[in-house]
This record gives C-alpha cells, structure tokens and sequence, in this order.
C-alpha cells in the first residue's frame, strides 16, 4: 500500500478557514474568494450555469448521489408559476454531523451556493429548511442571511443582475422523517411531515404544488467553488463518475473523531491511518459508510472506495458519508436495536408495513438482548425487514432494514450466543469514551 | 391563574361532556403575540407555512404548547383547531405539558449511547431524582434522553435548550445540571450562553437572538470539526485525550468556584479552565485567533 501524506490526501474547501476566530462572518468569507463564483454564474446565461454544474459531474451530497445539475435542468421553464428552491438542512440520520458544522462555521458558502442556484433555474424565493435542535447554527444562519441582504448578495436586482432572491430561514420542529425530501416540503407547508407518493416529483409539483428542487447543504455549499476555481478543477478530484471533494465525518471508536475533507474515493484505512487509527489497543468491529441507514461494513472492507459506485459494489450506500466505527467491545445487537428503536419512534405512520415492522422489530430485539429470545426470531427478524424493505413510500422502511440484513449477514454469530447464552455477553463500561481513561470510574455517589 | 393551569384544569377527565373551548389569551397578550405571527405569516407565500414557527412561538410564551397557543395559532391562520392540533403533536420539540426552564437532552442514539451516552441519562436521572421527560421539583430542569444531534465526533452529547455540550462524562453532565439548578451562568461547548427555554423558542420561531456577541460565542468551529483541516496542513490535531473532553472557552470566564470542585482529568464544559486547552497549542480554542488565514483559501 502507497503511504500518503494528509497533505497530499485531503483538501479542505468548505473547511478550509474554519480554525479562523470569525470564521462565519461575512467579511472572513470575502477574504477567502468568497461570492467570487457568484460573479462569475451571474455573468452567464442560467442555462449556462445548469450546464457547467452538470458537467462539473456534483452529486447530491444528501445521501442519494443524484446529479445536482440535472436536478435544476428538470425544473421546467417558462411555465409561469414561481419555483422554489429548499435547502434541507434537517441533518438527523444517525451518525450524520457534517452539515451542521459546515453551516456552524461557514454559512456563507450555502447562502453563495442558494444565489447561484437560484440564477440557474430561475427562482426568486428560496427557504432553508433547518433542524430546529441546533438553536448555534441557526442563530448563524439569521446573522449570515442578514449580512448578505445588507452587502447586496440577497434582495432585489443582485450585484445589478436584474436577480431578486428572498431566502428564508426555517427552524424544524423535531423529526427524523423531515429529512425525506417530500416530507420536508409538507413540513415546510405546516402539516405534519409525510412522505407523499411519487409522481409528481417535486420538480413538477414541490412547494405548493410548484416547481422545487430540493438540495442537500453541502451540494449547494459546494457549488461555489466549482463556479469559482472550474469545473476541470473540481474534477481533478475523485473519480471520473464521482468526481469533487466532500466532508467525511469520522465518529465513534477512533483516535481522532471529526471532519476530514478529501477527494471522493478516499477509503476508511486512509482516513484512519492519518487520523492516528483505532483508540489505542482496539480494533475495528464494524463501521457505517454513511448513517445507520447504509449497510454496516466491517474490517474486510477498509480498503472499499467510499464513493458512490465503491460503497455500492461493497454491498451498502456511501449515504452521508457519516463513518461510524465501533470497536471489539461494542455489541453489535445492542447497536442494531438502538438504531431499531429509533426508525420505530421516527416513522410517522403513514405506511403499513414500516409503522408495524419497526414496532415488532424493535419487541424480537429487545427480547434477544435481553437473552430472552429464540433462534427462530432471528430468521423472524429478517422476514420483517424484507416486510418493510422496499414497501413503504420513503426510504426510512428500506434504512430500518439496512442494519437488520447487514448485522445478521456478518454478526449472526453474535445474535446466536444472546438466545444461547440468556443474554448479552458485553460490558457496556468498555465501550465508553472514558472506558480506558486512568482512573476515570463514575462516581456513583450523589451529590446533591 | 395562569393559562397553563386554566389548562390543566380543562384538560381533566370530563366523561360525557365536550371540552371547552380553549380560554383565549389576556388582551395584552394576544396583541403582542398576533403582532409577531403576522411578521411570521409575511415570510411564507402561504400562509400555513408560519405554522411551526408559530408553535415555537406560542412555546415561547407558556414553556408548553397550550390548547389556548393551538386555539391562537388555528384562529390567525383560518384552520381547525384539529388540524394545529395534529401538527402539534407530530413534532417532538412542541411540548405537551409544563416543563422546566432548562431542557437537558442525552442522546442516547446508539453512537453515542455506546460512548457514554446511556450511562450519563443513567447517572442523571439518579441524581436528579426524575425520569425521562420528567421536571425537577424546582422547576429547573427537564430531563429526556434524545435522538442523534449530528454531533457525533463530539460523542457523547448533551443539549440543554437545543446548545450543544461535546464529549460529556457522567461527571460533567452532573456539574452541568447542578449549575443550571444554582443559578450559575453556563456556558455550551458550541452555542451562546444559556438562556431559558422560553427565550429559546423565540429564536426558533425566527426571532433572531439580540444578545450582543451571542452570534459570536465559542467561535468558529470546534475541535473535532477541525481535525481534517489541521492534518492537510501538516499540523498534529488535538489528540483523543484532549478531543475527548469538551473545552473552556477562553473569553468565557468561569462561574464562581463550585463546592463540589471536578475531580482531576475530568474537565468540564462549562467549568474552570483546564490544562489540556493551554497546553496544546494546536488547540482551537485558543490558537484559532493566531492562525493566519488570508492564504489558505487560494
């Protein structure tokens, strides 16, 4: 194996003036070439800009990977009725914390991004549609917007384009299902947040029932950049069919949690030798490539491109890039039936077979950690999942099912021994961030 | 009598008879608050839109969600009392009852969960004597356990009134809860001072925060989000040791010295400062400001 420097490994766009002590104020942002792209898409044609984005080859950065370019391409024009552009912001899919930090510390790059989109495809109102549980970040994005309207970025006639944008900050109200983009747009209509069935698409029929294009955070923060250095310099990174750079989240047992901004294409082993490994004296168990909603991975995968096509041949999604590594000490049925539990108090109900396979789920797990299961359930487990997989109108029934097929596909073993050996044969203490801290027992005693 | 306590009065058990009609809110009252739902409703080209901020709004008035808030907020926007109702209920962050000026929230999604996360929930709700959703006597604090927060290199987290505190332990979330119940002034890892829950759900609402400097607190990325940048530089980031533990910021001068003073190797978010910030000089919180910064964006 080749042995590169972090260096020559990672390229810091988004991140790469974080560490500055105003890293979100506007005037940091202009110090750094920011809006820059912004004058270069107004100086051309929208259709224009469609283009070049497309064949700069961006993909959604939401978890789907669609072709953020053909997303605005299919917004129709001339059609006389506004259209919209939502930003989802709603950031929840466990293990996933790259757009918060991103919008935490450089919310410009998203408000640049939504001005150049906006040209593209033609609208003049655009909403960020924010998780409401991250009150810092949106205290940011009301100070970013309010910088941006009085230097001339947002408003009417824009840098004397002739463009009028209003963009308008959206807090959430707390749930996961928000997060799908059609649940969003009923969410952001102030109903209850459902998926609706497709078709009409969104760019047919989004935001009251007008043409929408729904964009991940960092797809539309990453546009400027590629307006403003080109597109053959955006894909002089990653691949030929996932090209650009893009935040990886590194979480869990590892060395040194955190952001890692890099080429697509970039594998796990890479990401954990420069990052300084596992904790020390651990080893890799099992890994998410991108949220609990991808397929879990394990160590014979650590050398798996994580770009779309990489993740995809290894049997699972590149998702939110969202590297969730936990080591030798986790149990892996206690993680599933967390992950379980969650999908279950998240789905909104709409859908038979995930409101009901996510309960009964959730009763088999629980039952099986506590050691009172039986090997039949485990194939009870599966059948349910493929209940759920597939048949429901949002993808929250296939991401339930994702850790049920993947854990039992590696760890059936571990399952086995919880119906054998009446129980779980793991110390949650070891897992715990402090577990090898010297001298760092909780102290029981109370208090107060 | 206050509106919650009218409504908790109709909210009894009335067999056989339909509920009243929710009491409205006093004159003053209502003036100011339709005075702010009509600069909500002006955001959005339809009107539902305003309904969730006007949630956060009416939230931010009682600390709950009332049936004189849903009533308020279905009377501004020409809908059933119904169909706010059902909104209502749909989200986890309206809340049902009266609850405590400090919301702490453990997340106990499975990363963090496994981190610490279950344990730290465990220990809290020993300490303060409540279970999940459930308020201290006092009226301070209201303990829940949470779903993923999208901090998760910060694991394990803690939220009090939606600010983050990164890399809890049993210990600090203690400290964390004992301060908020004494009075002390509290500082997040990442986020502005606290304020109350209340004064939280205005800024939800999207009422932008006017407290001088708050935009600004904790600057401007955290540790964990800054690894990957400091490695491409050929820097060496802080460490687990030092990542693992949340920060004092320097600019956030401690609160008064504790009675219960924090064991060694066991920093707090919010508490006094601690060596790990002043000893590694690759730390943000404190070398952020040296950092020269006009090249690196070229």
């Amino acid at each position: 194996m080749t042995v590169d420097t972090p260096e020559k490994l990672l390229t810091p766009v988004l991140s790469a003036f974080w560490d500055h002590s105003e890293s979100w104020t506007l005037e940091t942002y202009r110090h750094h070439e920011g809006y820059e792209g912004l004058r270069k898409a107004l100086a051309m044609p929208p259709d224009d800009v469609i283009a070049y984005v497309k064949d700069a080859g961006l993909r959604g950065r939401g978890g789907a990977g669609f072709p953020t370019g053909m997303k605005w391409q299919f917004i129709p024009q001339g059609d006389g009725k506004p259209h919209y552009l939502v930003v989802n912001a709603d950031e929840s899919e466990p293990g996933t914390c790259k757009d918060i930090p991103l919008l935490f510390a450089n919310p410009h790059s998203l408000i640049e991004g939504i001005v150049i989109a906006c040209h593209a495809f033609r609208s003049n109102h655009a909403f960020i549609y924010l998780r409401g549980e991250t009150v810092p970040v949106l205290r940011r994005l009301h100070e970013a917007v309010r910088e941006a309207y009085a230097a001339g970025f947002l408003g009417e006639d824009i840098l004397g384009s002739g463009l009028n944008l209003d963009v308008t900050v959206h807090a959430g109200a707390g749930a996961y299902i928000c997060g799908e983009e059609t649940a969003l747009l009923d969410s952001l209509e102030g109903r209850r947040g459902q998926p609706r069935l497709r078709p009409p698409f969104p760019a047919v029929e989004g935001l009251y029932a007008c043409p929408t294009v729904v964009n991940n955070v960092e797809s539309i923060a990453s546009v400027p950049a590629i307006m403003n250095r080109g597109k053959e310099w955006f894909r002089t990174m990653g691949s030929e069919k996932s090209p650009g750079f893009t935040l990886y989240s590194l979480s869990g047992h590892v060395a040194r949690p955190g952001q890692y901004e890099a080429p697509l294409g970039i594998t796990l082993r890479q990401l954990l030798d420069m990052g300084g490994g596992m904790r020390p004296g651990h080893r890799l168990k099992f890994w998410t490539p991108g949220g609990s909603s991808t397929p879990m991975l394990t160590e014979e995968h650590l050398d798996v491109p994580l770009d779309y096509e990489g993740v995809g041949g290894a049997g699972s999604m590149l998702g939110t890039k969202a590297l969730q590594c936990f080591d030798e000490t986790t149990c892996v049925v206690r993680a599933v039936t967390r992950w379980t539990e969650f999908y279950e108090h998240e789905s909104c109900g709409k859908c038979t077979p995930c409101r009901e396979g996510t309960y009964w789920l959730v009763q088999l797990l629980r039952d099986i950690e506590a050691g009172k299961g039986a090997l039949a359930d485990l194939d009870k487990l599966d059948d349910i999942a493929d209940n759920i997989n597939g048949k429901s109108f949002c993808a929250l029934g296939d991401g339930a099912a994702a850790p049920i097929f993947s854990s039992l596909k590696y760890f059936r073993e571990e399952y086995e021994q919880h119906v054998t050996g009446g129980g779980c044969p793991f110390d949650p203490a070891k897992s715990t961030a402090w577990a090898d801290t010297p001298g760092s027992t909780t102290h029981r005693e109370v208090t107060a | 009598m206050t509106t919650a306590e009218r409504d908790a009065g109709a909210d009894a058990v009335q067999l056989g008879m339909p509920r009243l009609p929710a009491p409205d809110y006093p004159a003053d009252v209502r003036e100011r608050l339709a005075a702010d739902a009509r600069e909500i409703i002006a955001r959005y080209p339809g009107s539902r839109s305003a309904l969730l901020p006007m949630l956060h709004l009416v939230q931010s008035e009682e600390g709950h969600v009332t049936r004189t808030g849903m009533q308020f907020c279905a009377e501004m926007l020409d809908l059933t009392a119904a169909e706010v109702t059902a909104v209502a209920t749909f989200y986890t962050m309206y809340r049902r009852k009266p609850s405590g000026d400090y919301q702490v929230g453990v997340c106990t999604n499975t990363l963090c969960a496994v981190m610490g996360g279950d344990a730290i929930f465990d220990d809290l709700k020993e300490h303060l004597g409540v279970g999940n959703q459930e308020t201290t006597e006092d009226g301070k604090v209201t303990l829940e356990h949470i779903e993923c927060n999208a901090a998760c290199d910060y694991a394990p987290v803690v939220m009090v009134n939606w600010e983050f505190f990164d890399n809890q332990t049993p210990e600090s979330a203690r400290r964390l809860v004992d301060d908020l119940r004494a009075g002390n002034e509290v500082h997040p890892t990442r986020g502005a001072k606290l304020c109350t829950f209340k004064e939280t759900a205005r800024i939800l609402a999207g009422f932008p925060d006017e407290r001088p400097g708050a935009v600004a607190e904790s600057g401007g990325a955290g540790p964990a989000s800054l690894v990957g940048l400091r490695l491409a530089r050929g820097e060496e980031p802080a460490g687990r040791a030092a990542t693992r533990r949340a920060e004092p910021h320097p600019e956030n001068p401690p609160p008064d010295a504790l009675a219960d003073q924090p064991p060694a190797g066991h920093p707090s978010s919010h508490d006094a400062p601690q060596e790990t910030s002043a000893s590694d000089p690759a730390h943000p919180s404190t070398a952020s400001a040296e950092e020269p910064t006009e090249e690196e964006g070229a």
